[in-house]
């Protein structure tokens, strides 16, 4: 079993497959965990519904976040992360399309780590994901569990 | 005209001083690095009092690299001092240090840091993890607006 978890909550199955591709070829050993709406990161953050039968104590070492997710938005998620004593320290990062100033303040008011823009281009996306992989699994110390 | 992004540098130890300078004068992107030798000195500098009263407004940092053993105000107060101003409560803030004992970690978490990077011993990689560190944080991360 690999030492890191990364929780990539990502509706867009391109995306999705886009960021494992990256982070497969980055030689990182990671596990990454899709999370197709706000509804199941949470499930999976708190050991509900789909994901009820996990050991809860293994939090990820880094949370990717889109912001327009069907359901429950991805602001919405952290707000609610941040305010459960297990998840509140949980590194996470907005990976949004958005540059809305609005979303920006409103991540980092929430309390996100880190806001980045997705880039368009393939080769660009591929970079962003491989360099987040290494910032946050390699050179970031992660809080405790 | 580009911006040039301003890094605030909270570090007590000139020999750390000397590395970090000389580790960004190599970036790719060359900010201007403001140094201060103490959270006393951190906080006046971003809120405009004491030795810095008379300065004209100016952006905030980008980024603020800060140390956490500082004679007089430590670095975790500066933390929770400057996350309580709605004026520096947004401001990305990354802890450099050699403390990799668990109440600093969970402190600087529980205060709002954004990172929390070990110093590294040496000097090759004291500056890849400094070019690591503006890259991410100066290039690929998208700052609160001012």
């Amino acid at each position: 079993m690999a030492n890191h978890k990364i929780l990539l909550v990502e509706d867009n199955p391109d995306d999705v497959e886009l960021a494992l591709h990256a982070c497969q070829s980055n030689r990182i050993d990671a596990d990454i965990i899709v999370a197709r709406d706000g509804e199941e990161a949470l499930e999976y953050l708190f050991c509900t519904g789909r994901h009820a039968g996990r050991t809860c104590k293994d939090i990820p070492s880094v949370m990717v976040l889109d912001l327009k997710l069907p359901g429950i938005g991805g602001l919405e998620v952290l707000r609610s992360l941040r305010q459960h004593p297990e998840t509140r320290r949980i590194p996470v990062v907005i990976l949004t399309s958005s540059e809305d100033e609005a979303h920006v303040v409103g991540g980092y008011e929430l309390g996100v780590n880190s806001y980045i823009r997705k880039p368009a281009e393939f080769a660009a996306f591929t970079q962003i994901m491989s360099q987040l992989q290494r910032y946050w699994l390699v050179t970031n110390t992660a809080p405790p569990v | 005209m580009t911006k040039v992004s301003q890094v605030l540098l909270v570090e007590d130890n000139e020999d750390d001083v000397e590395l970090a300078l000389h580790a960004f004068s190599g970036s790719r992107v060359t900010p201007e690095i403001k140094v201060v030798h103490d959270g006393e000195e951190a906080l006046e500098f971003l809120w405009h009092t004491g030795r810095y009263a008379d300065q004209e407004a100016r952006d905030l940092p980008s980024l603020i690299l800060l140390d956490l053993q500082l004679p007089g105000i430590g670095g975790l107060e500066v933390l929770r001092r400057l996350r309580e101003r709605p004026e520096t409560r947004r401001v990305p803030v990354v802890i450099l240090t050699t403390s990799d004992a668990e109440a600093d970690i969970i402190g600087g978490y529980d205060r709002g840091v954004n990172s929390y990077i070990r110093k590294p011993v040496g000097f090759a990689s004291f500056s890849e993890m400094v070019q690591q560190l503006e890259h991410y944080w100066l290039i690929t991360n998208l700052a609160p607006p001012s």
